[in-house]
């Protein structure tokens, strides 16, 4: 039976990379790696999962140095031209214990960007009429399907180098909520992701929409936040 | 830095790149034929002496530099050497002074 | 992150924006040395013509053309509808970039 070479990382900010042999299968994973050498091999090793679909984005991993959804990944697609996996925590962000990344500070931006809609009308008054072509509702809808993976943040060459910096899927849900126009908070919301944390430290790397699994472009919701802004703190407003 | 002051910058920073896209394919395009077969300082000086709009020119563009070439500086010195705190405002300030008054000189000293 | 276009693009643009920001005060002064007269202005011209001179003028050249061509992609990300082609932005940047650092070596 062939066997796959497996590097994981074990520890936590500190630590070392630990080898494994894993029987390789047709159509395997890498979170079917990983399950394996749970069970199989050293139970001590910590990792999070939950859907196994691609739909919860738990799974998220450093897979060969990009950040993936490890039960999307096919370790074909993952070695290319290695013949090694190897296996680590998603970057930028604190690790708890091997695989397990402290998620906190993701949605802790998340909240500082303010991304989370506000509405004024209640259950007595009428729906809101929302033309689903029109041009801010398309918008909108090519950036909405964001799960909260950190794929993108963990992607981030500004998130590595600047500790304030709010990150591409903050800065995205902002603006799909900045489009919308049900919300009410529009320029308190500008006004949080404008700034040296904000989109204008965007460099347009583009490693976010790169790697994005469900193939949103977090920057160009930020490039749209950065023309919003030109609208909301010139010419003497606010 | 607040949102309306970055904001301030970023536009700033997006004009003046506009501005130093003419002045760079002008200038380059104006130096890649002044250059063939050689260069001397009086053929420089004949050139450009007394020739206001070449003045013009060049002090738009020296200016348009000493808004964009700061700007631009300040998040590589944020990001890459963690310098984030009023004293880099201060550098940068500096810097776009520094460029204006030499810039200047040196555009005054081939057009006068 | 690792090795893709963009961010290829993106380090190209700021690292020939801290050499063109480290070039020119040097720039700047060498030609207000024009102010003091012709001849000082002349021989400052000749160390030009040093080969290492003018293999760093060519470089300064590129970098100018590299982070035209750099902001050129980055304006267009910000302010055009958003296509899917953009990669070739970068591409049609570095293309535009040795194109014009050629003509300036050639004239050279």
């Amino acid at each position: 039976m062939n066997k796959l070479n497996v590097r994981v990382w074990r520890g936590g900010a500190e630590g070392a990379f630990q080898a494994f042999e894993v029987p390789r299968r047709e159509s395997q994973t890498v979170l079917d790696v990983v399950t394996h050498i749970q069970r199989a091999l050293d139970a001590t090793l910590a990792y999070r999962f939950a859907c196994r679909v691609g739909m919860c984005g738990s799974c998220a991993m450093t897979v060969n140095g990009v950040a993936r959804w490890t039960c999307r990944t096919h370790v074909d697609v993952a070695l290319k031209n290695e013949n090694q996996l190897t296996i680590g925590p998603l970057r930028n962000l604190p690790v708890i214990r091997d695989l397990v990344t402290d998620m906190r500070e993701f949605f802790d931006k998340w909240a500082r960007a303010k991304g989370s809609f506000e509405g004024k009308q209640t259950r007595r008054d009428d729906f809101a009429k929302i033309r689903p072509q029109s041009e801010d509702r398309r918008q909108i809808d090519a950036a909405i399907e964001c799960i909260g993976c950190a794929v993108c943040y963990a992607s981030c060459d500004v998130v590595a180098w600047n500790p304030d910096y709010l990150g591409p899927a903050a800065l995205n849900r902002a603006w799909t909520l900045i489009k919308d126009a049900r919300d009410q908070k529009k320029t308190e919301r500008l006004r949080a992701v404008a700034g040296d944390a904000g989109c204008h430290s965007c460099h347009t790397h583009m490693s976010c929409t790169e790697r994005c699994p469900k193939h949103l472009s977090p920057t160009a919701g930020i490039a749209g936040l950065k023309r919003e802004a030109i609208f909301a703190f010139t010419g003497g407003s606010s | 830095m607040n949102a309306r002051a970055q904001t301030y910058m970023w536009v700033a920073q997006r004009a003046s790149a506009a501005v130093l896209a003419l002045c760079v394919v002008v200038h380059l395009a104006t130096m890649i034929y002044a250059i063939r077969g050689g260069l001397s300082a009086a053929e420089i000086l004949a050139r450009t002496r007394g020739n206001v709009a070449w003045l013009a020119f060049y002090a738009v563009f020296v200016l348009a530099v000493a808004v964009h070439a700061p700007i631009g500086l300040r998040p590589v010195l944020g990001e890459w050497l963690r310098w984030r705190d009023a004293s880099r405002d201060g550098f940068l300030a500096a810097l776009a002074i520094l460029l204006t008054v030499f810039g200047m000189r040196a555009v005054l000293g081939v057009f006068l | 992150m690792i090795g893709h276009t963009g961010t290829w693009a993106a380090l190209v643009h700021r690292v020939s924006g801290i050499l063109l920001v480290l070039f020119l005060p040097g720039h700047f002064i060498a030609l207000g040395s024009a102010l003091e007269g012709a001849d000082h202005f002349d021989s400052f011209l000749v160390w030009t013509q040093q080969p290492l001179v003018k293999f760093a003028e060519w470089g300064i050249v590129l970098s100018l053309a590299a982070h035209l061509g750099g902001g050129l992609r980055v304006m267009a990300l910000e302010f055009l509808p958003w296509r899917d082609w953009q990669k070739g932005l970068a591409a049609a940047a570095a293309a535009a970039a040795i194109a014009v650092s050629l003509a300036f070596a050639l004239a050279l």
